[in-house]
C-alpha cells in the first residue's frame, strides 16, 4: 500500500502535462498511439527524455533499480491522466516494460547497471527479436544461430515483425546457441546493438499503410560475451518470463488510450447525427462497460503487483486485445460510408487507425487462439492436446 | 477501497461455502427449505448489512457479495436474497428511521420472510406511472388496490414491502402482511425451481397510517438506488453461477471420454472454458470495482459501476450456463445434472432488476444525454 493519496498523484501528473507537452511538443497531443507510430518519432524520442527529467519512467520498478515501486494503482492512475492530457504514443515501452523487468529479475548486477539507466532516463530504445519465419505461435522453432568465439557472441539468422527495430538502439534475441538442439532447450538470450555492419533492418509495410516493423537480418552480427541474459542454454526461461510482462502490466499505457478513442467515438456518432439511433447507443453502451471491465481487471489482477498474479492474469490480454478490436468495428459501423475514405483529421482518422491496427492487438504477443489454449492448460488445468 | 478481498471476507466466504454445500436444495421438494432457512438465520446472514442499531451486523455490500455468490454457486433456494439483497436495501434507502427500528430487528434474525412488490421484473428504471399497487389515503389510514403478477418468494413471505403509486401523485412505501384483509396470493408454476414465485391481487386492503414507512418523497429519490443495489447483489450471485458451471464443465470434460481420449484435450472444448473463464473473469473484476465504488447504502450510489457488473455478470452467467449445457452432451440435457438449474437461473437473472438492455441505455443516457422520442 502506498502513502501517497492517489488524487494528490493525480493532480501531479496533470499539472506537470500541462506544463511540459506544450510549446513544440504540443504536436504530439494524443499522436503516435497504435497505427500510428511514424508520427513524429524524432519529437517523440525527445519527449521520451522529457518524460525521465519528470520521473515518470519506471513507476513500478523497484526502487532499488532507480524506480518508483508505485502500486498499479497509482500507475493507472498515472496512465489515465497521462493520456487525459493527450500524452504521445510511448517510444520506449519496449525497453521500460519489457526488457527492464526482466534484467531486474534475472540480469546480472552489471548487466542492471549498465542498461536500466538508459531506459529509465529515456536515452535508449529496445526492440524484440522473437518471432522468425518459421518460428511464430510456435517460437521453440527458433533457427536463428549463436556462439562464442574470441570473447564475443557471433550471431547469425533472421527475426520478423520487429517492431520499432528502426528506432531501436539494442535488440533483445533468442537464438540457438546449442547447436543441433531443438525445441526451448539451447536457446539463448542476447543483447545485440543494432548499429553496426552484421544487422540489417528492413522495413515491412503494414495493412494501415505504415510500417511500424522490421525484418532485421544477422549475418555475422556481434555483441560482447557479458550480453547474455541468464546462463547459454537458459534463453526459453528468460524469453517465456519477459513474455509474461508483455502479457501483464506492459499495456496499461496504451490501454488508458483506450478510453480517449472511445471519447472520439462518442464524438464522432454525435457528430455524425447517429446518437439517437437505439441499437448503435447501446453497442457504444456495452463498449464503455467493457472498457470499464478492462480496467476494473487491471486493478484486481495486479493488485499485489506482477509476481504475485494467479492464473485469472491469463484472461487479461485476451480481453483487452479483442475489446479493441470490437472498438474498431464500432467506430467504423459508426462512421458508415464516411470510413471508406481515408480520413485526414481526427477523430475520424484516429478511429479508422483503431479500426485497422487492433487486428493486430489480437495476433502479437500470443494470438488469441493460443492464448485461450494457456488459458484452458494453465488457469484452468485442462490436458495438452 | 481496494479491490482486494479481506481475509474476513475470505473467512466468510469459507464458512458459507462450507454450510451451504452441506444443504444444497435446489433439486429437492420444499419441505427442507425452512430448515434450511434456520440454519441460514442461525448463521447470521440476513443480518450481513443491517446496522447495528437495528440489530444487525452493520457489515457492508462485499460481505453481502460474498453470501450471496456463494448461494448462487450453490443454487441455494431461500428468501436469503429477497432480504438481504432486496428487502433491506429498500427499507434503508427508503424507509424512515422509525421505521428501520421497528422492522429491522425481526428480519435480521430470521424471524420474517420479506419480499418487494415494487413494479414488474423490480426495475430501478421504473416510475410512479409503472407501478402496480395504488395508494389512496382513507381518512386515518391507507387503501390499497391492484395485482402485482410475479412477487419473489410471495408463496413463503410473511410480509411485503409494497411501492405504491399514490393517488396524489409520486410513490409511497407500505408494510404489507401477508395475511391482511383483502390480499390473496397464487403461487406461480416458475421455471426456476430455485426462485419461487406468486402472484398477489389486493383487493380494497386496508392499512392503519403506520403502515406507511416512508416520508413523502424518499421513494421518489431512493427506490432506483436502492434498486440498483439488489443488481449489484445478484450479480454477485450470477458470479457464483458462472464459477460453478466452469468448474462442472472443466471436471466432467476431463472425466470423460470419447475417440480415446478426455474430451477435455480437444482443443475446440479448451476455447469454449477458456472463453467462459475470460468472460467470468471480467465480471468478477467488473464486480471488485462496482462493490469498491459502492461500499455501503448511505450516499450517491455509483449507477454506471453497478452497470458494469450488472451486464458482465449477467452475460457471463447466461454463456457459462448454456456451454455447460452443451458441453456436457446428453447428460447436459437431463434434469439429473446440474447445468439446467444455471441455465434456468441465468434467464430468470437477466429479466429482474432492469435487463441488461435497460441498464446499456442508462449508460448511454449518461453518454449521450437522454434519447428524444421521435415519432
Ligand atoms: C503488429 C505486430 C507486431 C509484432 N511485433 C513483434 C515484435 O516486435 N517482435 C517479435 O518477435 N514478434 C512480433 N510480432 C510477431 C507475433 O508475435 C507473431 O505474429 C505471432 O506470435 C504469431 O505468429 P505467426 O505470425 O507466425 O502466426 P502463426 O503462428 O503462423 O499462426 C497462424 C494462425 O494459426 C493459429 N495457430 C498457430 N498455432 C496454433 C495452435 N497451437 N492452436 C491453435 N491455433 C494455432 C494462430 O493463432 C493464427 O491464427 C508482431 C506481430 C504483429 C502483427
Amino acid at each position: 500500500m502506498s502513502e501517497i493519496d492517489e488524487k494528490t498523484f493525480r493532480a501531479e501528473v496533470a499539472d506537470w502535462m500541462a506544463r511540459h507537452l506544450v510549446g513544440r511538443f504540443e504536436v504530439l497531443r494524443h499522436r503516435g498511439g497504435p497505427g500510428d507510430e511514424t508520427a513524429h518519432p524524432e519529437l517523440r524520442r525527445e519527449w521520451e527524455q522529457v518524460m525521465a527529467s519528470g520521473g515518470w519512467i519506471g513507476l513500478g520498478w523497484p526502487r532499488a533499480h532507480g524506480g518508483r515501486e508505485l502500486p498499479v494503482s497509482l500507475q493507472v492512475a498515472f496512465h489515465e491522466e497521462y493520456a487525459r492530457a493527450g500524452g504521445p504514443g510511448r517510444m520506449g515501452h519496449i525497453g521500460e516494460t519489457l526488457l527492464a523487468p526482466t534484467l531486474i529479475d534475472l540480469g546480472t548486477p552489471a548487466q542492471q547497471q549498465r542498461f536500466l539507466p538508459g531506459i529509465r532516463e529515456g536515452r535508449t530504445f529496445w526492440c524484440q527479436g522473437y518471432s522468425e519465419p518459421g518460428a511464430g505461435s510456435d517460437l521453440a522453432a527458433i533457427r536463428s544461430r549463436c556462439w562464442l568465439e574470441n570473447g564475443e557472441w557471433h550471431l547469425q539468422g533472421q527475426k520478423v515483425w520487429t517492431s520499432l527495430a528502426h528506432d531501436s538502439e539494442w535488440i533483445f534475441v533468442i537464438a540457438r546457441s546449442t547447436p543441433g538442439s531443438v525445441g526451448r532447450e539451447g536457446l539463448s538470450f542476447l543483447l545485440v546493438p543494432l548499429a553496426q555492419p552484421g544487422v540489417e533492418i528492413r522495413p515491412i509495410r503494414q495493412m494501415t499503410g505504415e510500417a511500424e516493423f522490421n525484418e532485421v537480418f544477422f549475418d555475422d552480427a556481434r555483441t560482447a560475451a557479458d550480453c547474455i541474459v541468464g546462463a547459454p542454454g537458459d534463453g526459453w526461461k528468460v524469453a517465456m518470463a519477459l513474455l509474461g510482462y508483455e502479457r501483464g502490466l506492459s499495456t496499461l499505457g496504451q490501454q488508458m488510450h483506450f478510453s480517449h478513442e472511445l471519447q472520439l467515438l462518442v464524438d464522432a456518432a454525435r457528430a455524425a447525427g447517429v446518437d439517437h439511433d437505439p441499437a448503435l447507443r447501446r453497442r457504444i453502451a456495452e463498449a464503455w462497460i467493457g472498457l470499464r471491465t478492462l480496467r476494473a481487471n487491471a486493478l484486481r489482477i495486479f493488485a499485489r503487483g506482477e509476481s504475485g498474479v494467479g492464473p485469472e492474469a491469463l484472461v487479461y490480454k485476451y480481453a483487452w486485445s479483442n475489446w479493441h478490436r470490437s472498438l474498431g468495428e464500432l467506430a467504423m459501423d459508426v462512421m458508415g460510408t464516411a470510413g471508406d475514405l481515408q480520413a485526414d483529421n481526427d477523430p475520424l482518422r484516429r478511429l479508422q487507425q483503431v479500426f485497422f491496427f487492433s487486428r493486430a492487438d489480437t495476433i502479437y504477443a500470443g494470438t488469441n487462439e493460443i492464448q485461450l489454449n494457456l488459458i484452458a492448460e494453465r488457469g484452468l488445468g485442462m490436458p495438452r492436446g | 477501497m481496494s479491490a482486494v478481498i479481506t481475509e474476513e471476507q475470505q473467512a466468510l466466504r469459507d464458512t458459507a461455502a462450507a454450510y451451504l454445500a452441506g444443504h444444497a436444495n435446489a433439486r429437492d421438494g420444499r419441505d427442507g427449505d425452512m430448515a434450511l432457512w434456520q440454519g441460514i438465520a442461525g448463521l447470521g446472514w440476513p443480518a450481513v448489512i443491517v446496522p447495528e442499531a437495528c440489530g444487525g451486523l452493520g457489515l457492508g455490500l462485499a460481505e453481502a457479495a460474498v453470501l450471496l455468490e456463494e448461494s448462487g454457486r450453490q443454487l441455494t433456494r431461500s428468501p436469503l436474497f429477497s432480504g438481504v439483497a432486496l428487502s433491506h436495501p429498500l427499507l434503508l434507502r427508503c424507509a424512515t428511521e422509525v421505521a428501520c427500528q421497528r422492522l429491522l430487528p425481526a428480519l435480521a434474525e430470521g424471524r420474517l420472510i420479506s419480499t418487494v412488490i415494487a413494479g414488474p421484473g423490480l426495475s430501478p428504471f421504473v416510475d410512479a406511472a409503472g407501478l402496480e399497487i395504488r395508494a389512496r389515503c382513507d381518512g386515518a389510514g391507507w387503501v390499497l388496490d391492484g395485482t402485482a403478477a410475479q412477487v419473489l418468494d410471495g408463496d413463503t413471505a410473511d410480509l411485503a414491502f409494497v411501492v405504491a403509486r399514490l393517488e396524489e401523485g409520486g410513490m409511497g412505501l407500505f408494510e404489507l402482511p401477508a395475511d391482511s384483509q383483502g390480499v390473496s396470493r397464487r403461487p406461480l408454476p416458475a421455471w426456476d425451481l430455485s426462485r419461487p414465485q406468486a402472484c398477489w391481487t389486493l383487493d380494497g386492503v386496508r392499512l392503519a397510517a403506520e403502515a406507511r414507512l416512508d416520508a413523502p418523497g424518499t421513494v421518489d429519490a431512493g427506490l432506483s438506488a436502492a434498486l440498483a443495489v439488489t443488481a449489484l447483489l445478484l450479480a454477485a450471485e450470477q458470479v457464483g453461477g458462472a464459477a460453478r458451471c466452469i468448474e462442472l464443465t472443466v471436471a466432467y470434460t476431463r472425466e470423460r471420454q470419447q475417440f480415446g481420449r478426455p474430451v477435455a484435450s480437444f482443443q475446440a472444448v479448451k476455447h469454449r472454458c477458456a472463453e467462459m473463464m475470460v468472460k467470468l473473469e471480467g465480471a468478477r473484476s467488473a464486480l471488485a470495482g462496482a462493490l469498491a465504488a459502492c461500499p455501503g447504502l448511505e450516499g450517491a450510489l455509483a449507477l454506471e459501476e453497478v452497470a458494469v457488473a450488472r451486464v458482465q455478470a449477467a452475460g457471463a452467467y447466461r454463456f457459462c450456463a448454456a456451454e455447460a449445457i452443451q458441453l456436457h452432451g446428453g447428460v447436459g440435457f437431463t434434469w439429473e445434472y446440474d447445468p439446467q438449474l444455471h441455465f434456468k437461473r441465468a434467464q430468470w437473472g437477466g429479466q429482474w432488476f432492469g435487463t441488461p438492455d435497460a441498464w446499456r441505455d442508462a449508460v448511454a443516457d449518461a453518454l449521450f444525454g437522454r434519447r428524444e422520442e421521435h415519432e
